[in-house]
């Protein structure tokens, strides 16, 4: 029985693009990803091209063909369809992509240690900041897959990322010339986590500083249905009637609604209102509710009478 | 003696210099410290006039463009754009 994503966290990820689930995968299975990867100790290899001629040796990952549904991607048994058919897994992908999705493409990340570039002079550098492959104006989202098989302590480097950048439409690394982000995030975290981004979040991998090899396995989703209410097949859902603008009530609980309308500090003063719009029109698209609005954002511009 | 440039880049809450940082980058062209993506989470100055304070020199900033007739809630790269410049001397 897969376990659908709540309302809450279909509301965290419209407005922050992404979501998290702390060492969720078992660490029998982590163990048995590395294996199938070819995992090598990294005291038994001396640099970075005799570690890929390993891996590419020895792993039983399958090549996948762009386009192939999730279901068939993974051998019965693999570790990786034990992660695809984890409840949590198959829930949150069921809630954003639908249970039919294809696989777009999967790749195993690499980042090696300080001792590997020290041994052949190369400069050590952080990946610059991008966005996931290329401009994409699209309503419908994909979603990519991070899976992490060990700890990544801080010193791994592990994926910084930015939320709330989703929806900004900009180009592959058109936004590399940003090296620090106020608010920006480094994913630390137990063996066995999975994240899952929106496709448009901006993100790059941190350098190494550890002694050991940090590993990211990513695969990019692509839905082939409509995105609405897929989380609430029920359809319980019911967008919240109007507040009284600027009027604060400190004994309020927070509500669907203030998930939505969460602000980030890198964003601009004016831009934000135009980020709190955007996030208003996908919610809009999630719920299949082309009416809906959130602090009278939408509702205020489109009173048009001429 | 030699000279070399020091480049800071500040993109700014709202489009005038006494405006919050929201992001930044360095790029130290006296080899004395490489700057790279992700090296810092708190930013070098709290605003833009700050930094002037600090010695460093506008030399560039981003103009106001008006948005786009049809696109005007596209949201997208970060607007407010402001370049600055070091020269420094010595032996590097």
């Amino acid at each position: 029985m897969v376990q659908l994503l709540s309302t809450e966290q279909m509301a965290e990820f419209a407005n922050s693009g992404c979501l998290f689930f702390d060492g969720l995968i078992d660490n029998e299975t982590n163990k048995e990803f590395l294996n199938d990867i070819g995992h090598t100790e990294i005291e038994n290899v001396d640099n970075m091209q005799k570690y890929f001629q390993n891996i590419k040796a020895s792993s039983s990952i399958p090549r996948i063909p762009a386009g192939t549904p999730l279901k068939n991607a993974y051998p019965h048994k693999s570790p990786l369809e034990k992660i695809f058919q984890n409840e949590v897994v198959a829930g949150a992908i069921n809630s954003l992509v639908g249970s039919e999705a294809v696989v777009d493409h999967q790749f195993l990340h690499l980042t090696f240690p300080t001792k590997y570039f020290k041994k052949t002079n190369q400069r050590q550098m952080s990946q610059v900041n991008h966005q996931d492959s290329t401009i994409d104006p699209r309503i419908t989202f994909d979603i990519q897959l991070f899976y992490f098989p060990t700890d990544v302590t801080k010193e791994m480097g592990g994926t910084r990322y930015h939320p709330g950048t989703h929806l900004r439409i900009v180009n592959e690394m058109g936004i590399a010339k940003y090296q620090n982000i106020k608010g920006q995030k480094k994913i630390v975290c137990k063996a066995g986590t999975i994240g899952i981004f929106h496709n448009g979040l901006w993100h790059g991998a941190g350098v190494n500083f550890s002694d050991e090899i940090r590993y990211m396995f990513k695969v990019r989703l692509q839905p082939t249905e409509k995105q609405e209410l897929l989380w609430d097949p029920e359809k319980k859902y019911k967008p919240l009637p109007n507040k009284a603008l600027y009027w604060t009530d400190e004994n309020q609980e927070k509500t669907v609604n203030d998930i939505l309308m969460k602000s980030y500090p890198w964003q601009e003063a004016d831009t934000n209102r135009l980020d709190k719009i955007n996030t208003i029109k996908f919610w809009r698209m999630l719920t299949g509710n082309k009416n809906l609005d959130i602090d009278y954002w939408l509702t205020r511009i489109e009173n048009e009478l001429y | 003696m030699t000279k070399r440039q020091k480049v800071l880049v500040l993109y700014l809450k709202f489009p005038s210099l006494e405006a919050e940082v929201i992001s930044w980058a360095t790029f130290d062209g006296t080899g004395q410290k490489l700057h790279m993506t992700g090296d810092s989470d708190e930013p070098p100055y709290p605003t833009g006039l700050d930094a002037l304070l600090d010695g460093w020199r506008l030399f560039q900033s981003s103009q106001a463009i008006p948005e786009h007739p049809g696109e005007e809630f596209r949201t997208s790269y970060l607007k407010h754009e402001f370049f600055f410049e070091k020269i420094e001397e010595g032996d590097f």
